[in-house]
């Protein structure tokens, strides 16, 4: 019997032992007409061999592609130690650390990984992670509404927004009546204009939400808009990318007064694409909203004997003591991510993060200037970009795109879908992960694909 | 020492990074960073040593007895994680397309049906990234299905007061006021209770079965009659899954929506807190309110449902989909175990704690529901120790800590007093259990001997008992360098 060790001798001593005829008797409380069958829908065990096979064969199916696709997910080099080390047991089949004195490896590393964050975000307060970077901004949006002094329960997005976030804040705060206004983006620059946001003052809201990059790897005015917000009686809450940070201003520099909350998805720190998780999401804040904060926290404090130690704190905002009137429901963190990005961080240190920073964006910018000598391809937007820029291809995305991954490229991300009248527009990056020679060779394909349709366009009947 | 601590100026793992940092003379000055952040500046042994170090200041399944109650922290089998981490599977983008992961959505659909089948649930998302967030996905298709029907008079919620935290936390943050209603001695839910709070405002109840207290909830068909005929749903709490598989499905009970937790019933790992996977599975009327995406078939080729397929669904639980990888895991698992081992999933649960409670009941320990059977878990109250000798369950815990086997859940469920949750998991073997309830007898010796050498416990752990209170009044949350 897989991963059951009982031999026959101990299942009889134990039956005997309870007093019980057999295994079924343990079940005689449960109503018979209630009890179910033999579960026909799943299939018969397999041995490991075997399916370790058939796992090796979907993997095969699936294949490795050459990707130019960020949006929020990105490749980065992971080195080889950060892996092998988060997939120790003793962090890997641990449980949150409850028991603080047989737990300090987790706690440690935790109060490690919040300091990280402080830093890189430059804010005071750190928590041990969420689910990911779009739950992670609706829970700040639930802070920011909970801690805010007018009262709002409405919430300033910018369009320039990822999507997705927006889609998973909306999912989640609908439920409290709390109210998401979209605001609208330049055509031109591709980020949030300080005129946009005229018609909004003198109105109350609980925060404004500002991306940096934003969804376009655009790069925001975040000192203007922070003020604003400040000077609006709203709070700031940033989303960032982590990586961008070894580069660009900390949220916590941001304007006059610094952001107030910041998010964001902690993928590119470490963790593998993966179809989409787990990553994790951070979230820092200033030190007069740490009770305000969901989820677990790491503080330091002392042993009986006044040795340094690591407990979990704060823990009267939680679900299991608060119950109802708790923070949030979460009671987990992304504990194994935490791990690998605290680990990724420290093998990378600051200037290595910056590297890899800049690494991307210099990559990037060949393969936006490669791809814009192309006849028909201009870039969307002309504000400063941080790895990650919006095309226009002059044909629909979504046919340029299959003929790539045709050629073994997936050539970015079609906006079409999200964004109405940008339907020849792709989002690309090119991370440190890409050699001049993957950077021509997209070009030599986009050229070729797009000069093939110039001659001969799709038939109409067929689209 | 800490990680910062290990670090001097100029030092860096040469190996990791790109060897030439670009000029990135495009960026505007004032959007810049103009001092670095303070991160570790440290060599690769360095990390790996302080790291390895770390982790084996930890408990853990691998290193030891866990017999946390409510959590199942049974075997994480290894390849599970192995085959999860093949390099087509982690390589492969989110935003990729369908036909660049057909081995990927194929695994992840026939998980998709394989829970369907476990539960006897209509339909299933994998959405949901942690238990809680699968409660969070559960009520709020309760909340969209009354409002569809224009029945917005529903504000709450009951929950049993033996319920997790997140049952009541997660009713909140769907907008709803939670009723809560009493147990009876047996622990089954109080009737009576249930019938005076039920009502036009009922939108729902919560329930866990196995409850918290460890035993089954014997009268859910009258508990079901009560709460539908009132026009509410049920929700079932699939933290105690693992007691019942292959038993006893939620569908068959008659609750409406449940969610399951992977990292408990299909073993895969709570890697000291997370990533968790809280797969939901809803009857046939809340099918439409699923949360996206999840995975559709139609002829052998397989894609993500997305808001076009599904325009009542309550929507997005995260950006990408979910815990992709933790998913991958419980679907080798459920591979290896198929029917027949899932079946032994709650069998060989229920023996050890059945074994385990009677054993420690012959050795002078008080059962909290002595007559009742126990399912995966059980609780023992120390409530008598605590009066005689001032040993609490709390002391009592850190103790066995010093004997080498993680403690038991303390101070859950809330309603019985100084109460160890003890749940051994099937996958213990009787020499284990053995071991663990001669610890229980001599801590208890201790406690009845010299109740200080107890209350200080631990003694032989990295660190002696820590100072909780000072932790929340002088918050330390993040180093400074002195």
């Amino acid at each position: 019997m897989p991963f059951i060790p009982h031999t026959q001798e101990d299942v009889a001593a134990m039956l005997a032992s309870i007093g019980a005829q057999s295994i079924e008797d343990l079940f005689d409380e449960i109503p018979a007409d209630l009890k179910c069958g033999g579960l026909e829908g799943v299939p018969a065990g397999e041995p490991e061999m075997a399916v370790t096979r058939l796992m090796h064969e979907r993997a095969a199916q699936d294949g490795f592609y050459l990707n130019f696709i960020g949006a929020g997910a990105y490749e980065h080099h992971i080195p080889a130690a950060v892996w092998q080390i988060v997939t120790r047991g003793e962090y890997y089949s641990a449980y949150t650390p409850y028991q603080a004195e047989a737990s300090q490896g987790t706690l440690q590393l935790i109060y490690e990984y919040q300091t990280m964050m402080t830093r890189l975000t430059g804010l005071d307060v750190s928590n041990a992670s969420l689910y990911d970077g779009a739950s992670g901004l609706a829970e700040a949006v639930l802070m920011a509404v909970r801690a805010a002094k007018n009262g709002s329960r409405r919430v300033l997005v910018p369009g320039t927004l990822h999507p997705r976030y927006r889609a998973v804040t909306q999912a989640v705060v609908k439920n409290q009546n709390i109210e998401l206004v979209e605001l609208p983006f330049d055509p031109a620059s591709g980020i949030t204009l300080l005129d946009a946001l005229k018609s909004y003052e003198g109105q109350p809201s609980a925060a404004l939400v500002i991306a940096q990059p934003n969804f376009f790897g655009a790069l925001e005015a975040v000192d203007p808009l922070t003020d604003w917000a400040h000077a609006n009686g709203m709070f700031a809450i940033a989303v960032v990318n982590p990586l961008s940070l070894a580069l660009l201003k900390a949220p916590g520099q941001w304007g006059g007064a610094g952001a107030d909350i910041c998010v964001g998805d902690g993928q590119p720190l470490g963790v593998p694409l993966a179809s989409g998780g787990p990553y994790f999401g951070f979230m820092t804040c200033k030190q007069a909203l740490a009770r305000q904060m969901p989820g677990r926290i790491v503080g330091r404090t002392v042993d009986r004997d006044g040795k340094s130690g690591f407990v979990l704190t704060l823990q009267a905002r939680e679900q299991h003591i608060r119950r109802a009137k708790a923070t949030s429901n979460i009671c987990s963190n992304q504990g194994l991510l935490v791990t690998a990005a605290t680990i990724h961080m420290s093998l990378l240190g600051a200037e290595g993060l910056k590297r890899v920073a800049l690494a991307s964006h210099a990559n990037t910018k060949v393969l936006i200037e490669k791809l814009c000598a192309i006849p028909g391809v201009t870039r969307a937007f002309n504000a400063p970009f941080f790895h990650e820029a919006v095309l226009r291809v002059g044909s629909e995305s979504g046919e340029v795109l299959r003929a790539l991954r045709a050629q073994g490229i997936l050539g970015g991300y079609a906006l079409g879908h999200d964004f109405p009248g940008m339907e020849d527009a792709i989002l690309v990056c090119a991370t440190e992960t890409k050699t001049g020679s993957d950077l021509d060779r997209y070009a030599q394909q986009l050229e070729r694909i797009l000069s093939r349709r110039r001659e001969a366009p799709p038939c109409a009947y067929k689209s | 020492m800490l990680i910062f601590e290990h670090s001097h100026a100029g030092r860096r793992a040469q190996a990791q990074a790109p060897q030439q940092a670009a000029a990135a003379d495009d960026l505007p000055a004032e959007l810049l960073r103009q001092e670095a952040p303070g991160l570790p500046e440290t060599s690769e042994l360095d990390v790996v040593r302080h790291y390895t170090r770390l982790s084996q200041k930890n408990f853990s399944i691998d290193t030891q007895f866990y017999p946390l109650g409510s959590c199942t922290m049974k075997y994480n089998p290894r390849v599970c994680n192995s085959l999860a981490m093949l390099p087509q599977f982690l390589s492969r983008h989110p935003l990729a397309d369908a036909d660049t992961g057909q081995g990927f959505l194929a695994s992840m659909h026939e998980l998709q049906e394989m829970l369907k089948e476990v539960t006897g649930m209509a339909g299933v998302s994998l959405a949901p990234m942690a238990g809680a967030q699968g409660e969070f996905a559960g009520v709020a298709m309760i909340r969209a299905y009354h409002e569809l029907r224009g029945d917005s008079e529903r504000s709450e919620i009951i929950v049993p007061d033996a319920a997790h935290g997140t049952n009541p936390a997660t009713a909140t943050m769907c907008g709803y006021t939670v009723r809560e209603i009493p147990t009876d001695r047996q622990g089954n839910v109080d009737i009576e209770a249930l019938k005076a709070v039920v009502g036009p405002k009922t939108a729902g109840l919560m329930l866990t079965n196995p409850s918290t207290l460890g035993v089954f909830e014997k009268t859910i068909v009258a508990i079901q009659k009560i709460v539908h005929e009132a026009g509410g749903l049920t929700y079932y709490d699939g933290a105690n899954l693992n007691a019942i598989l292959g038993r006893v499905r939620p569908g068959d009970m008659g609750f409406d929506v449940i969610h399951m937790n992977l990292h408990k019933t299909f073993s895969t790992p709570h890697g000291g807190g997370g990533p968790g996977a809280g797969p939901v599975g809803v009857s046939e009327r809340l099918k439409p309110f699923l949360p996206i995406p999840y995975v559709v078939e139609d002829k052998g080729f397989y894609r993500w449902a997305e808001e076009a397929d599904c325009p009542q669904s309550i929507g997005r639980m995260s950006a990408f989909g979910g815990n992709m990888g933790v998913l991958m895991r419980a679907y080798i698992y459920a591979r290896l175990l198929g029917r027949e081992g899932m079946h032994r999933v709650a069998d060989y649960a229920a023996l050890n704690a059945n074994y385990l409670a009677v054993e420690l009941n012959k050795a002078g320990f008080e059962l909290a529901f002595p007559e009742r059977r126990a399912s995966h878990e059980f609780i023992v109250t120390l409530k008598k120790l605590k009066d005689e000798t001032g040993v609490s369950a709390m002391d009592f815990a850190k103790r066995l800590l010093d004997y080498g086997y993680h403690a038991p859940t303390t101070y859950f469920p809330l309603l019985v007093p100084e109460c160890l949750l003890i749940e051994p998991t099937e996958t213990e073997s009787k020499e284990t259990l053995d071991g663990f309830v001669a610890a229980m007898k001599a801590v208890k010796q201790e406690a009845e001997a010299d109740a200080e050498l107890v209350k200080s416990a631990p003694h032989t752990l990295p660190a002696k008992r820590l100072d909780d209170v000072k932790a929340a009044r002088e918050l330390d949350l993040a180093w400074k360098a002195a």
